[in-house]
């Protein structure tokens, strides 16, 4: 009987025959922490006498969720991970080194690996090909030390796309979709696979944003094959040597497989509070919006910063609507200045905040007040995250936020020039 | 066996409704972060969880992040257990992984304030105030294993290692 990609990297990492539903021990080829987990996990892997690392190169901390630091109490969180860093010799991205899942995308993360992050989004990585999933502070204190962790080997779902995007609709509209269908348990400790022939002509940043979200529907680990399309992303960021290929078996069996025609998709939105609330954007016209924020690990790359120029160049953001975009990585950051695409942006009325996590989580770099509205490319609408418990968060495409940064009002790109 | 009143909760609580973002400053002083325990679900929360109280949840309790402040400050909190009807998986581990059982059953059998006696060995609830008696699903052995160390870091001491 043939193996889903989640079982064949299972098998391997843990050098048995791991089928859905077994408990492996696995090594892990990756392990991190952000500056908000990251914390609690040096104090974990102090409580448990733990002394050193097993992998010291391939364990990593990232400082990007509140960087730089907006507080006193972050300054001290940041200090203690850079000391721990400095003790221990893993590998650290301090104050503007971007956001920890673009940085592992760019940078770490091969076909085949497993990699743990005390963080949910940790599953963006799957978007090459790793088993990618995101664990608490104790479990990878934990790998920290010992390099492996134990893994319920997960039933897949496949997704099985056909057909292509349609005028500026994309990958976010194709997973708020899924979302919407499924549920935000839908895939609860399972993993989704994506395949089909529609697959090629979705480019890897395509493929991360939905990846990155798979997590948004309860999902252990959300995995793409390793194809033409990794190999050559792989090489355009001089990794090529990391590339192997890497499919599901054939014969593989999966729990079960939903269809998705790419040219069926149209714009979507995710409605306050829950990431499953979807509509299309055309049915929310009229929803005013105070905040529009393009950035996050889900739709923070070159590729998205592209599209929000495409449609903002020569506008301006509507009066009412604050503009903020928040660019992934020091390479995105670097890209889109060589493109033009910030001089466009800032000529629209947007404010460009240094590399990291921005508005996402509610900490800093804007904070919504009561009763106000944001637009965000963002992965997650739940109350308070973005502030106040009393605003409102409504997520989609950066297409979609870019045109209703325009009106002023949710908005189909379809609709502005 | 545990005891305690039932505080319940409807589906979805995610780890924004436990312990918002806005508070990721707090999360190394866990005393001041613990006070804003599910305040965006129930501001009253805080002030309501006596000693060995029990969460009584809908579906896919916990969900969103991996931060383990949510079931750390929880258990704090003096909670002693979650019942819920289903439960996130990054959660689930880390409330485990931190000695606070997390036990799935048909939670639409117990009312807010119900007085429940857990028997954990037995896999029983008994809702003394209604006299329902509800059974949850048997976890796997490795996780139970660390639950019955007292968690994740204390299993790994005793151990060592990861056993299967
Ligand atoms: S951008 Fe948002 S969702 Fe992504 S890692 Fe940062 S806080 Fe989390």
């Amino acid at each position: 009987m043939g193996k889903t990609l989640a079982e064949k990297i299972l098998s391997r990492k843990s050098g048995s025959d791991a089928r859905c539903g077994d408990i492996v021990i696995a090594q892990v080829d990756l392990v991190f922490a952000q500056d908000t987990t990251g914390p609690l996990t040096v104090r974990q892997f102090r409580a448990g006498n733990a002394k050193r690392l097993a992998n010291p190169k391939k364990t990593a901390l990232f400082l990007d969720h509140a960087a730089p630091s907006p507080k006193r109490e972050v300054s001290n969180d940041h200090q203690l991970l850079r000391q721990f860093a400095q003790k221990t010799g893993c590998l650290i991205y301090d104050v503007g080194g971007g956001i920890c899942h673009q940085i592992v995308a760019e940078s770490l993360a091969k076909p085949g690996d497993v990699i743990v992050g005390a963080d949910s989004h940790t599953v963006t990585a799957g978007g090459l090909g790793a088993f990618a999933t995101g664990m608490g502070s104790s479990d990878v204190a934990v790998i920290f030390a010992l390099g492996k962790s134990w893994f319920r080997v997960p039933e897949t779902i496949k997704i099985a796309l056909s057909g292509k995007f349609g005028r500026r609709v994309g990958a976010k509209d194709l997973v708020l979709r899924l979302i919407g269908d499924i549920g935000a348990d839908g895939a609860t400790y399972k993993a989704l696979e994506f395949g089909g022939d529609g697959l090629a002509s979705l480019n890897m940043s395509d493929r991360f944003t939905v990846a990155n979200m798979a997590v948004e529907a309860g999902a252990k680990a959300g995995l793409f094959p390793a194809d033409k399309v990794t190999r050559h992303y792989l090489n355009s960021q001089k990794r090529g040597d990391g590339y192997q290929p890497l499919s599901a078996d054939s014969d593989a069996v999966y729990e079960n497989t939903i269809s998705i025609n790419l040219a069926s998709l149209e714009p979507l939105v995710a409605k306050p509070h829950t990431v499953d609330n979807v509509a299309t954007a055309r049915s929310l016209k009229g929803t005013k919006i105070q905040q529009v924020f393009i950035g996050t690990c889900t739709n923070g790359r070159m590729e998205d910063l592209a599209i929000a120029a495409a449609i903002l160049k020569g506008k301006m953001r509507h009066p009412q609507t604050r503009l903020i975009i928040g660019p992934a990585s020091p390479q995105v950051l670097l890209s889109a200045i060589s493109a033009g695409y910030i001089r466009t942006l800032v000529e629209a009325g947007g404010v460009i905040l240094p590399p990291g996590c921005g508005a996402c989580l509610g900490l800093h770099q804007g904070v919504l007040a009561e009763g106000e509205t944001c637009l965000s490319t963002a992965n997650r609408n739940f109350k308070g995250r973005m502030g106040s418990p009393q605003a409102f968060i409504y997520l989609s495409s950066p297409a979609t936020a870019a045109a209703s940064a325009i009106t002023g009002e949710i908005t189909d790109p379809r609709e502005v020039s | 066996m545990l005891k305690g009143k039932a505080l319940k909760f409807g589906d979805n609580i995610s780890t924004d409704h436990i312990i918002p973002g806005r508070y990721a400053h707090l999360r190394s002083n866990l005393r001041e972060l613990a006070k804003h325990v599910l305040e965006d679900a129930d501001p009253t929360f805080a002030s309501r969880v006596k000693k060995g109280g029990i969460i009584v949840a809908g579906n896919n309790f916990g969900l969103g992040s991996s931060r383990e402040h949510a079931p750390l400050v929880i258990k704090m909190a003096g909670v002693s257990a979650i019942l819920a009807k289903s439960v996130a998986r990054i959660f689930f581990r880390n409330a485990i992984n931190l000695g606070l059982p997390v036990l799935i059953c048909d939670t639409d059998k117990i009312d807010d304030g119900d007085e429940l006696k857990i028997e954990l060995k037995k896999g029983m609830v008994k809702d003394t105030t209604n006299g329902n008696e509800l059974t949850f699903g048997k976890m796997p052995d490795i996780m139970l294993r660390i639950l019955n160390q007292g968690g994740l870091i204390p299993y790994i001491q005793k151990y060592g290692d990861f056993k299967l």
